[in-house]
């Protein structure tokens, strides 16, 4: 193993694991703002990249382009999702916690069937994206252009995050919403409207990333499963709720799988993201960066 | 401004209130008082839409608000400042404010309620970068009420100001209720230690097991011989 190898790999794995933060961002942010966990998480990506697919198969826009229209169809549909399916299971009078888990539970399997009754269990693919299938060499490393430009998207996006969250009077009352969902109405807000927001930010978010991945994944109703356990992993190692702890996980989670693909078999690549996974549980249970 | 008609509010079955009727008029610092249990606190959370009444009628400024929404009645103009405060802990003081003048966002002069806010408590505007769970107590009620005071209220509830706070404070709270009143608004207080509360109130309400027991004067009240002996320990 040479040391350009090692490079070449961290580097792979960076970007990767920028893409995980960026998946998993979503999710952080709707387990802390209303301790739900959303189990359709996976399937929220699977949907945004057929409309990726839809959009360059149909109007041939290419997916970079698409990514805008993605996230807003996304951000439409997650808070679609909450107003129509989500609220009403926070009503639950008893066993909340196992209501919420079976409505999103549900809810995945149900756009699954969905998908493969509608889209077929066919791998689709984006065969002529603009930049599938270039690389770029950068002082010896060879990076795919796909893959940086998601890894570049996903820091814009947790920049604009992170404004939006701290700068912004919506940011604000999201935070406050976090703090307090029962307080909020003290000042005028409407918890409801927030927790929509909520959905949509966190659909948006996964959005972007499934409209970058249609450029070098292949597309099928049950892509989202293995995407969505790293996702779940990515959140419980930067602490749950935490947004910049996904960002910060997703990242971790991309090196350890780079890593161990060196040293190990690429069948057991995951191996290496489950053991420090639960490393940090036994270890620091509530995440890298959480403050529960 | 309000008016309470013969409302009856339940938890599960069990009657906190039994048709409590009061009127507040614009102007007024009334007092609601009476021992652990009596409804105080559920009279002011039905007012404020925290619960629902079962039966009766709430009304503010002629129209009817039972049975709304709590962020729209907040919107109305009644600002409730709950007896556990409910500040946004790890927020600063500053967001905690702000946040209560979200209502006004996109309004140039948004934040104008905080003139008034620091003229009441200035320390307030000496700790705006801290996280509002560093206050102590009574800075953390001296948070919550401007936090109200940032809604624009027109009607001020106040449950339980005075509770978990050294008393050299709770005059200062109960100075700046006067003060508030001054500045136009309503307000409504909740309290346990009626005698300081009847000396800043106009009128009083005496609530025991959920229902009116007397109502009158501040004054009147305080020379009660029955409310001397049971509640003022004279």
């Amino acid at each position: 193993m040479t040391t350009a190898t090692i490079i070449q790999s961290l580097a792979s794995g960076l970007l990767m694991g920028l893409l995980y933060g960026l998946i998993a961002v979503g999710l952080a942010l709707i387990f802390g703002l209303m301790d739900v966990t959303n189990f359709a998480h996976g399937e929220f990506l699977m949907l945004a990249m057929y409309i990726s697919f839809f959009l360059f198969a149909f109007f041939a826009i290419d997916p970079l382009l698409a990514a805008p229209l993605v996230a807003a169809a996304m951000f439409v549909f997650g808070a679609v999702i909450y107003l129509v399916v989500v609220r009403f299971a926070m009503r639950a009078k008893t066993n909340i916690g196992m209501v919420q888990i079976f409505t999103t539970f549900g809810l995945a399997i149900l756009m699954r069937g969905l998908a493969q009754y509608f889209f077929t269990p066919d791998y689709r693919s984006i065969t002529q994206s603009w930049l599938g299938g270039k690389t770029i060499s950068l002082g010896g490393v060879f990076l795919p252009v796909p893959q940086l430009v998601g890894a570049l998207v996903s820091i814009a996006a947790f920049g604009a995050l992170y404004f939006f969250i701290k700068k912004t009077d919506f940011g604000r009352a999201l935070e406050a919403t976090r703090e307090d969902a029962g307080a909020v109405a003290l000042v005028g807000i409407d918890k409801n409207k927030v927790f929509a927001l909520g959905w949509g930010l966190g659909g948006a978010l996964v959005g972007l990333a499934g409209a970058i991945m249609a450029m070098f994944f292949y597309i099928y109703p049950d892509v989202g499963a293995s995407f969505a356990l790293i996702a779940y992993v990515t959140v419980a190692l930067g602490g749950f709720g935490s947004v910049f702890g996904a960002f910060a996980g997703g990242i971790i989670v991309g090196l350890v799988e780079a890593s161990t693909a060196l040293l190990l078999p690429p069948s057991l690549k995951s191996v290496g993201i489950y053991a420090v996974y639960l490393l940090v549980v036994f270890i620091r249970p509530r995440g890298l960066f959480g403050s529960i | 401004m309000l008016s309470v008609h013969e409302v009856t509010t339940a938890y599960q079955g069990l009657v906190a209130i039994s048709s409590v009727t009061i009127e507040i008029a614009k102007g007024e610092i009334v007092l609601v008082a009476g021992a652990n249990g009596a409804g105080k606190s559920t009279l002011v959370k039905t007012i404020a839409g925290a619960e629902r009444p079962r039966s009766g009628t709430v009304t503010f400024d002629g129209q009817r608000i039972d049975g709304m929404a709590q962020h729209l009645i907040t919107a109305r103009g009644i600002a409730y400042v709950p007896e556990n405060r409910r500040l946004f802990p790890r927020l600063s003081v500053e967001d905690n404010l702000r946040l209560g003048s979200y209502m006004y966002r996109g309004e140039a002069d948004r934040d104008h309620p905080l003139e008034l806010v620091f003229r009441l408590f200035p320390r307030l505007q000496e700790r705006l970068e801290q996280r509002a769970e560093t206050l102590s107590g009574g800075e953390q009620q001296m948070l919550a009420i401007g936090r109200a005071l940032m809604t624009r209220p027109r009607l001020l509830m106040l449950d339980e100001p005075s509770q978990g706070i050294m008393p050299k404070l709770v005059d200062e709270i109960f100075q700046a209720v006067l003060t508030i009143r001054d500045a136009g608004m309503t307000v409504l207080i909740v309290e346990q230690r009626m005698a300081e509360c009847l000396d800043i109130a106009d009128r009083a309400y005496i609530l025991q097991t959920g229902r009116v027991l007397m109502q009158g004067k501040a004054s009147d009240i305080k020379g009660n011989p029955d409310v001397r002996k049971a509640y003022l320990g004279l």
